[in-house]
């Protein structure tokens, strides 16, 4: 049976580190980097006698979070202790939240998969909660299995995380990486979390599972983990999905696994069977106090939320007559969407004017030297200045062009550039009419195929004249002056 | 319920504490006494009663969001006995988390 | 009478007027730890150096007029489970041995700033799992009043110490009346504060929701000093009180004529001896005498508060000692090939076998299947006791109950029938799971031996306690008293 008559079901479970500037229940710094064991203190390397104090902060993110992803914000919630051994977990639990998590019910909307007919798929989010980051360990081999010992450095060990558990909504592996994105950036916009799995500030685990298209019953499931990447997670998927069909044409059961992505091999492998999955001993955490929310509270964070993605995009659409698309691809990055507007703040002109160029020269540039929005050297005061410089003629479009790389380049302001490299548009008609009899003499064809009849011609010795002064004269100005000399 | 020394070998493993055979059957004979004993605690009827977790009614205990300082390097690794560079160095892991 | 015997009430005023110097109370102390100690044992470290120059610091401040408190320069003993900066903590338990925390407990930072030293680290049951102090995995500690027999426990050390002169006070903790019990057993005076009102920070964790600091010492005025020095609120206890702390000292004295004491019929049932039940009602008889108004009343959740206690207590122990593991500090097993082989071998070369055993019924009652029946069943019996509190305490002032079913018994009776150990608490547990205070005081004495009568209040009303403890002791005489500890026994020439 081919994989399309199977329904695939997908559910993810993503970690996303909070951008607090100290850890969940110390004060040590969260800074990424930096000599290993140097963010510690007796709290978070789990000392005999320590104790644990919630940061307001990891809090009110969490809840940020949840309303972002439409969640109900919980009126009471506590911590329980997740309690297993492993090197990297100073307390051997983790304080974490079980029975009654800060966030719950909540949901996110992405394109469906066009193979499956498009349209909206509405993911579930069945609850977003609080807990505390592990250590990180190197290992002396490869990988973890072939190393005779491992090094635990426990600076990451405490920085507070958030747990987004999604409902099996998910219909396809495109459309869990669709998931993955939004989620990313309407988490970005909150500003409570990076979300870069590059840097670990994100990872996700995912769980799928097949049945026979028209079957409500759930097929076994499988965990897949160990994915880089948003583009790893949709292949492992991919690669799962069709590994499940197979097993299932054969008539062979799925067993229920966990299986590690491997990213050089592109497949998944075994890991470990789910039968004897972990006892957790999860109880209440003594040591914490309950939480309790009021709904003036949940509504003076609500107050904090910034402009989300598509209230940003629906303004750009309405007020400012962008269109649909290029709205989409502005709002779809918080720094280049936070770009573009702070350029529209200081710009008297027209947004639709910084949207072209921000969706073409800012664009291209970026992609080709493959840097960042946020490292991008051109301050929006520089660029409003640019833009100005055209809007009154100083220079030409097509030069703009050009002072705009050398900003891109070296963060140097448009006027500076304009008068070091003499760029100024000519727009005098005395001056330009020297070159313009230049141009007419040396191109006696192009006259005479002008003075029977080719009006395209004019373009061509517009475009020799631009070609004389380097792109400085006014091309609208050119234009004009050609036609009054061949009396057109 | 009895506990058998499968129950208390299952136990010791989840707490990770090697028994030898003699404590094994020491721990099944004291864990089954002091289980005879708490057992009583079901002729309680505690049927609606909110389980009592915390004895103080405190609420939303935070601290602000402030860096304080951490631990010297050398500090925190002054208690191991594993110590490696500046890290806590652990046998190979065979259990994957 | 020596200096060493004399309560600290009294060491402050001959501090302040000069009469005696924090040297000389250093080397007073220090040489009687040297002469008695080695019988007693109730020390796991004595800091010699450090004492003798805090004391020398101490004298120092005083005569620039810059004292921190009235009570700078007095050494007290603290015990080994709560951390000293630079100074080893081992809790009496191998896995420990050589741990020397980089911090100090907020408990200790209290004594610090009131400029009082710590002359040592004081015996304890390992991590606080007992109560004899027969579970110390580094030596034994003996009653002063008689050698052969317990000092209780887990604070057992602490309460040796005092007893024997050893120190004027001491800190301890109490998790189902390991400050009460020694107290008792040794002829003192101990206290529970309300849960909350003193941090735990810095206090190695047996039962999170169940520990508390307390003090020890020879007299009510001088547990009410104490107490007074290390309540108060901290922000890295979360679950600490942010309160203001009365002066106990200065209220104690006040009328208690009209207060009204209940006596819970269920402390008064078989199981207590006699002559304890005897001592504690005559107490009791004291107490009207002087205007207070004794009823009984009755706490039906009582008989069954111990075995909420064990699984409370177990399970959270359970959790607090996995940290435990080799990695990080303490034990760590040599040879181990893999990390879960070096967990299994170092929990099992560090912990003694109480300690297993509490952290494997602990483990039980948290795993699946069992939690509802253990750790939330429980947890609703603790509710259900509270709420037994809350109705006496509308109509009581306070509660008055044995400390213990019986005097100290002899060293050995008990260690191999664990659950007869267990229930030397039966009268203390329920303070530790309603989160009220106690406080233990003598009353009598049989055999040569201490009783110990306890006081139970609501929560917060130490001040009460203390007025009624000190009240009874003025009035009935069982004043400050220290065990003389010859080489050959204990022995006492009282009553």
């Amino acid at each position: 049976m081919p994989l399309t008559d199977y329904e695939i079901v997908i559910g993810l479970e993503v970690h996303a580190e909070l951008k607090t500037e100290s850890k969940a229940f110390c004060g040590c710094s969260t800074k990424f980097g930096g000599r290993p064991n140097s963010h510690v203190c007796p709290v978070c390397l789990g000392l005999p006698g320590v104790l644990p104090v919630l940061n307001r902060k990891a809090l009110e993110y969490a809840i940020l979070a949840g309303l972002a992803l439409n969640c109900r914000i919980a009126e009471r919630s506590r911590f329980d202790r997740k309690q297993y051994f492993y090197p990297d977990l100073p307390k051997a639990y983790q304080i974490s939240q079980l029975d009654f998590p800060i966030c719950s019910n909540g949901s996110i909307d992405i394109p469906a998969d066009e193979e499956l007919g498009g349209g909206t798929r509405r993911v579930g989010i069945t609850r977003v909660h609080l807990e505390e980051e592990a250590g990180k360990l190197v290992h002396s081999g490869s990988g973890i299995l072939d190393s005779e010992y491992s090094l635990a450095d426990y600076n990451r060990g405490g920085i507070p995380l958030i747990e987004i558990v999604s409902e099996p909504d998910i219909r396809s592996p495109l459309e869990a990486r669709r998931y993955l994105e939004q989620l990313k950036l309407l988490l970005q916009y909150t500003g409570v979390s990076d979300c870069k799995m590059e840097e670990g500030s994100l990872r996700c685990d995912a769980n799928i599972s097949l049945r026979r298209k028209g079957e409500s019953k759930l097929g076994v499931r499988c965990e897949i983990k160990n994915m880089n990447s948003f583009k790893a997670v949709e292949a492992a998927l991919q690669q799962e999905a069709e590994r499940q069909a197979e097993l299932l044409d054969s008539g062979e059961p799925v067993i229920s696994q966990t299986r590690a992505w491997d990213e050089a091999t592109g497949t998944t492998v075994f890991m470990r069977t789910k039968e004897t999955s972990s006892d957790y001993r999860y109880f209440p955490d003594p040591d914490l106090a309950p939480i309790v929310v009021t709904a003036d509270m949940v509504e003076e964070i609500r107050r904090r939320l910034p402009e989300m993605p598509d209230e940003k995009r629906r303004r750009y659409v309405n007020e400012f007559q962008i269109p649909e698309y290029d709205a989409s691809l502005i709002c779809g990055s918080k720094p280049l969407a936070d770009y573009f507007d702070s350029v529209v703040a200081v710009y008297e002109g027209s947004p639709k004017t910084v949207a072209n160029w921000v969706m073409g020269e800012l664009l291209r540039l970026v992609n080709q030297e493959k840097i960042e929005v946020e490292s991008v050297r051109i301050t929006p005061r520089q660029f409003a200045a640019l833009l100005r410089l055209v809007d009154e003629g100083v220079i030409s479009g097509s030069i703009a062009k050009t002072v705009f790389e050398e900003m891109f380049a070296t963060g140097e302001d448009p006027d500076k550039i304009v008068a070091r490299k003499g760029l100024k548009q000519i727009s005098d008609a005395d001056e330009l009419a020297s070159v313009i009899d230049r141009v007419l003499a040396a191109n006696s064809q192009a006259v005479e195929s002008i003075k029977s009849g080719n009006q395209k011609a004019v373009g061509f010795l517009v475009g020799q004249v631009m070609k004389e002064t380097h792109g400085k004269a006014n091309p609208q100005i050119v234009n004009k002056l050609l036609k009054e000399r061949l009396g057109l | 319920m009895e506990l058998t020394p499968d129950d208390v070998k299952r136990v010791a493993e989840l707490a990770r504490i090697e028994l030898t055979e003699d404590e094994t059957r020491a721990f099944v004979k004291d864990l089954n006494d002091i289980l005879r004993y708490v057992n009583r605690l079901q002729q309680v009827d505690t049927e609606g009663v909110e389980p009592a977790y915390h004895v103080v009614p405190l609420e939303n205990v935070m601290r602000e969001d402030c860096v304080t300082p951490s631990l010297p390097v050398d500090e925190a690794l002054d208690g191991t006995t594993g110590r490696s560079g500046d890290y806590f160095k652990v046998p190979r892991i065979l259990d994957v988390d | 009478m020596d200096v060493i015997d004399r309560p600290l009430y009294e060491l402050a005023r001959l501090l302040e007027s000069g009469e005696v110097s924090a040297e000389e109370l250093a080397v007073e102390f220090l040489s009687r730890i040297d002469k008695v100690d080695g019988i007693v044992g109730a020390f796991v470290t004595v800091d010699r150096e450090g004492t003798l120059s805090g004391a020398r610091m101490a004298d120092k401040a005083r005569r620039a007029g810059e004292a921190p408190s009235h009570l700078a320069g007095i050494p007290i003993a603290v015990k080994d489970n709560m951390c000293t900066r630079g100074i080893e903590t081992t809790c009496s338990s191998k896995m420990l041995r050589g741990f020397v925390p980089p911090y100090d407990a907020h408990v200790v930072e209290r004594v610090k700033a009131a400029g009082m030293l710590v002359i040592g680290k004081t015996n304890l049951d390992e991590f606080a799992m007992g109560s004899s102090t027969e579970n110390s995995a580094l030596r034994v500690t003996r009653n002063p009043w008689n050698l052969q027999r317990v000092p209780g426990g887990s604070s057992g050390g602490s309460a040796a110490a005092v007893a024997a002169s050893e120190a004027p006070a001491a800190l301890g903790s109490d998790t189902g009346g390991s400050v009460r019990v020694p107290a008792s057993y040794c002829g003192i005076v101990g206290m529970k504060p309300t849960y909350g009102l003193v941090s735990r920070y810095g206090v190695v964790a047996y039962a999170s929701s169940l520990d508390q600091v307390g003090p020890l010492a020879a007299n009510v005025r001088d547990c009410a000093i104490m107490l007074r020095v290390i309540a108060g609120h901290d922000p890295r206890d979360s679950m600490s009180i942010d309160a203001e702390i009365p002066d106990y000292e200065a209220q104690l004295g006040r009328d208690i004529a009209g207060k009204v004491i209940g006596l819970p019929k269920e402390y008064f049932a078989e199981g207590i001896e006699p002559g304890v039940r005897d001592a504690v009602l005559e107490a009791a008889k004291q107490l009207s005498k002087l205007g207070v108004e004794v009823e009984e009343v009755s706490l039906p959740t009582v008989e069954y508060a111990l075995a909420a206690y064990y699984i409370i207590a177990s399970s959270e122990a359970s959790s607090n000692l996995a940290r435990f593991d080799g990695v990080r500090y303490g034990h760590r097993a040599e040879g181990a090939v893999d990390s879960v082989s070096m967990f299994m071998k170092t929990r099992a070369e560090g912990f003694g076998p109480e300690v297993k055993r509490r952290i494997m019924m602990g483990t039980y009652s948290l795993s699946a299947g069992y939690y509802d029946a253990y750790y939330k069943k429980a947890s609703q019996v603790r509710s259900t006791l509270k709420s037994d509190f809350d109705r006496v305490f509308e109509r009581c002032d306070a509660l008055l109950t044995p400390t213990a079913p019986t005097t100290a018994f002899p060293i050995g009776e008990r260690i191999d029938d664990p659950m007869s150990m267990y229930m030397s608490d039966v009268c203390t547990v329920t303070a530790n799971l309603a989160g009220i205070p106690g406080i233990s005081l003598p009353c009598g004495w049989q055999d040569g031996l201490p009783i110990g009568m306890q006081l139970l209040g609501k929560r917060f009303s130490e001040a009460t306690l203390l007025q009624l403890a000190y009240a009874y002791e003025q009035a009935a005489g069982y004043p400050s008293r220290k065990a003389p500890v010859t080489k050959d026994r204990g022995c006492c020439s009282c009553h």
